[in-house]
């Protein structure tokens, strides 16, 4: 194809040694790969920068951080369920049945050296990429950076939030100590409770009864093998979608919907990027270091009989673990002899609903906006005063479901009953969001109208001066026309006019998108104009 | 897809436009770091993070000599706690100094000002969209794939049968008997002992004094090579003592305890949890995982949580010598409800 590979090398003019050896190297390595063309697509590709932009690249960097401390723990740990008798360092367990998971994960932990710091290294590293994963969703969806075109890679995204879930749960059964064992024991009782064919997705995955001799070394492979492989293409793909559209971007002056303002890959957000790899890197090593997570020597082997009190899942289960709590009782029922129960069913409902509803949103801001415009402007959350409503609605149901999954240690804490907190979380789970609703609405609409205010008549100076008539007014600092415009250049929408269609018809769909977007966009501040400002300096 | 004309004027919906809107006043005049003002701060910042590099290096050193400093010796659980830390700590350092070293090099001393670099639309341009349409129409000519539609339609047929096979490889996941025919039985049958878990001990009825409660599994199990702990999660029960004024029992369960003895399967029936906590005042039972409460002295009838039924009681009697056994297994499964629990 290309008639100049011919021509010798492109090294530049450069005459030392160590600049004739990297021409040389590069040289070979582009007339076998053609890899100049992606250094000149990518090398100087823009990123702009904000703090809130960095929680997906802790999400990226955690996940490496997981990498490579799992492939260290799989050199040591061994997914069986075989039976064996202790008899490693931990004088407390020594002799005691248990699996040989367990039994291995007990012996790397204290026999290996480096065994616990990488076990805490790759809890702590996990807690922290579901974390950050979960605050960059929060910092996409509250600056609707999910818009055109961008809708897919929220999907892909919101996938990789459950894979991460899905792993973290896989991993924390693998030392098959007495907690693990407890949390696949209530997997297994949601699973029963699928009318139809829970019954046998339990008895298929526990290789017969639970808890069998198959679960640990399934979940291995999952949790090794199949799961990471799923989100390490995902994430592929997300970079890939990443680099297509570009980053968005705050309003800002010079900044446009039709630019990219920020640091070029090379050299800055390499180095940035990079280096904030090591930082990310250093926390998770600092924390592993310094606090223990999941002393699973303290809890013993797995025993389908003793259980402890204020037992906890990790963090990003307890949302589930809550909603089991707060079902009231009473919820199971016998119909034609198959029983149906409810108290499980009716969680798990609500939460792949509460999920979907995640996953899906960008098509129902879009359906009622109607817009059909790229948007690459990421916009504060006081400017969408209803989706930021409905975004802390959801935090906020989420919370009070978390708060569930420590009843217990509330009631202990607060010295209160169990009954009350529970039934006060009831309360809550409907109460809370409207609540958090209507509060983060007005608190959005009232910044908005503090935006005007300052772009109006400025700040306030604090200097005092006496007027000839004896009338006494504080002077105002009018804002520079940059920071004007972070304040005046945001999208605003109207309701949607209900209209007849060209047959003259007013169809149901157009009558539930008028009723939403009038949901929407019926309290709206509109953003300063240029006559407003004009006026206002009279 | 046929649509030729470009329609690179999107709806903007009911997004509001202002004529009048304020316009973007273009790009703020840069702001000059001091290391760009002068020389010196920037050789000064050049050697504070040379140091830095230089300093992760060393720690990535002391981390590996830190092993030998506090070796793992075996039997001494401080020694892992020591290795566990101080190598951490080591690292966590080198890790940090190189990371700080790097941000700080882009932040003081790299090119400071914003670059620009424009957008295009996401979407194809209308020649590249318009041939790879044509592409799509000549590959269906020249394969004939909406011409040949039984060709088409067999091979959809013939893709979607292909994973049929999974079903019966998948199916040896289990053993070969159903769920159900397990599932709603236990080791416990007429005459085996209770005894205490873990140790295996029989018990005594007078060992059960007023207000005790015992953890107990059937003798048949212990030592069971194969599968003690799916028998154990079955059959795991608890053994307490009311007083006889305290014990509502029903008519047709009046002969299952035996002086005021009663057994209760500890498998909760909301998602299986242990429920392992007895109030002996209330002759309450709660299970600690999702808190639901069961009345010992009203056949453990559910009274607050989210569990649906009461738990499973084991008819139990003495035998000759006085120690307490079974008088069949449960009359129900235990455990968490399933589909098929009551066929």
């Amino acid at each position: 194809m290309s008639v100049a590979t011919q021509k010798k090398s492109t090294a530049p003019t450069s005459t030392g040694a160590g600049m004739r050896f990297v021409g040389g190297v590069s040289n070979y390595i582009d007339e076998r790969t053609s890899i100049s063309g992606a250094v000149k697509f990518l090398g100087r590709k823009i990123f702009p920068d904000h703090w809130s932009f960095m929680l997906g690249e802790i999400a990226l960097y955690s996940f490496i951080a997981i990498l490579l401390s799992g492939t260290f723990l799989t050199f040591f740990y061994d997914p069986s369920m075989v039976e064996v008798h202790y008899d490693g360092s931990y004088v407390p367990l020594k002799g005691i049945h248990m699996s040989a998971a367990y039994s291995s994960t007990l012996n790397l932990t204290f026999d290996i050296r480096g065994g616990l710091l990488m076990r805490q290294v790759h809890h702590w590293a996990a807690l922290l990429f579901v974390a950050s994963i979960g605050l960059h969703m929060l910092r996409v969806f509250f600056t609707g950076a999910f818009r055109k075109p961008r809708e897919i890679n929220w999907v892909i995204g919101f996938v990789l939030f459950i894979l991460a879930r899905a792993e973290g749960f896989t991993g924390y059964s693998l030392p098959d100590d007495l907690l693990s064992g407890n949390g696949l024991r209530i997997i297994d009782g949601m699973i029963k409770a699928v009318p139809g064919m829970g019954t046998w997705i339990s008895y298929l995955l526990f290789g017969g009864e639970f808890p069998g001799n198959d679960v640990i070394p399934r979940l291995y492979v999952l949790h090794i093998m199949l799961l990471p492989a799923l989100v390490i293409a995902l994430i592929a793909i997300h970079m890939v979608l990443l680099i297509i559209n570009k980053h968005t971007q705050f309003a800002g002056p010079g900044r446009t919907n039709d630019n990219v303002v920020g640091a070029p890959i090379l050299p800055v957000f390499a180095a940035k990027a990079g280096g904030f790899f090591f930082l990310v890197f250093g926390i998770i090593m600092l924390i592993a270091s310094l606090f223990t997570i999941n002393p699973i020597w303290n809890y013993g082997p797995y025993d389908p009989s003793p259980v402890s009190a204020g037992t906890q899942p990790d963090w990003y289960i307890g949302f589930a673990d809550g909603m089991l709590r707060l079902m009231p009782p009473g919820l199971e029922f016998v119909i034609n002899g198959y029983t149906l129960s409810l108290n499980l069913l009716i969680p798990i409902v609500v939460l792949m609903l509460f999920i979907v509803i995640v996953m899906v949103y960008p098509f129902i801001e879009a359906w009622v906006t109607g817009d059909k415009r790229e948007h690459h402007i990421a916009e504060r959350p006081r400017n969408q005063p209803t989706r930021t409503a409905i975004g802390a609605a959801g935090v906020t149901f989420y919370a009070v479901l978390w708060a569930g999954a420590a009843s217990d240690l509330i009631a202990t804490h607060f010295r209160t009953t169990i009954e009350g907190v529970i039934h006060a979380l009831q309360v809550m789970l409907i109460v809370a969001p409207i609540a958090a609703f209507w509060m983060a609405k007005k608190i959005a609409l009232a910044l908005q109208r503090k935006d005007r205010e300052l772009v109006l008549h400025g700040y306030e100076s604090s200097r005092i001066v006496r007027l000839p008539g004896g009338e006494y007014r504080e002077i105002h600092t009018p804002l520079d026309e940059f920071e004007q415009w972070k304040l005046v250049s945001f999208d605003e929408y109207a309701p949607a006019q209900l209209r007849p269609d060209a047959r003259g018809k007013i169809s149901v769909g157009a009558r539930m998108r008028a009723s939403v977007s009038r949901f929407y966009f019926e309290d709206r501040i509109a953003p300063v104009v240029a006559k407003e400002l004009e006026s206002s300096k009279h | 897809m046929a649509d030729k004309k470009s329609d690179v004027v999107t709806s903007a919906g009911s997004a509001v436009s202002r004529p009048d809107r304020l316009q973007n006043p273009g790009f703020e005049p840069e702001h000059k770091r001091v290391q760009d003002e002068s020389p010196e701060r920037a050789r000064g910042a050049e050697r504070g993070i040379s140091l830095l590099f230089a300093l992760s290096g060393i720690l990535s050193a002391a981390a590996f000599t830190l092993n030998f400093v506090f070796p793992i010796v075996p039997g001494d659980l401080m020694s892992t706690r020591y290795n566990n830390m101080f190598v951490g700590l080591a690292i966590a350092a080198g890790l940090l100094c190189l990371g700080v070293g790097a941000v700080h090099w882009a932040k003081a001393l790299m090119h400071g000002h914003d670059l620009v670099e424009e957008r295009h639309g996401t979407r194809g341009d209308d020649a590249t969209r318009a041939r790879a349409v044509e592409i799509f129409q000549e590959a269906n000519k020249e394969s004939g794939w909406t011409r040949r539609r039984l060709l088409r339609n067999s091979l959809i047929g013939a893709l979607v049968a292909i994973p049929i096979p999974a079903v019966a490889l998948f199916r040896d996941l289990a053993p070969s008997n159903r769920p159900e025919d397990v599932l709603g039985f236990t080791k416990w049958e007429k005459g085996v002992r209770l005894t205490r878990d873990p140790n295996g001990v029989p018990i005594k009825a007078s060992d059960v004094t007023i207000g005790s409660a015992f953890h107990v599994i059937p003798e048949n199990i212990i030592g069971l090579e194969e599968g003690f702990l799916n028998e154990k999660a079955k059959a795991a029960v608890l053994v307490m003592r009311l007083p006889l004024d305290a014990l509502n029992e029903a008519e047709d369960r009046k002969g299952w305890s035996y002086d005021g003895i009663v057994a209760y399967s500890k498998i909760c029936t909301h998602v299986g949890c242990p429920v392992a906590l007895y109030e002996q005042q209330t002759h309450h039972l709660l299970c600690p995982c999702h808190q639901s409460q069961f009345d010992v002295s009203n056949h453990c009838a559910v009274i607050f949580g989210p569990a649906a039924r009461p738990l499973p009681q084991l008819p139990i009697t003495i035998d000759a010598e006085g120690y307490l056994v079974a008088q069949s297994d449960f009359l129900e499964p235990v455990g968490p409800s399933y589909w098929e629990r009551l066929r």
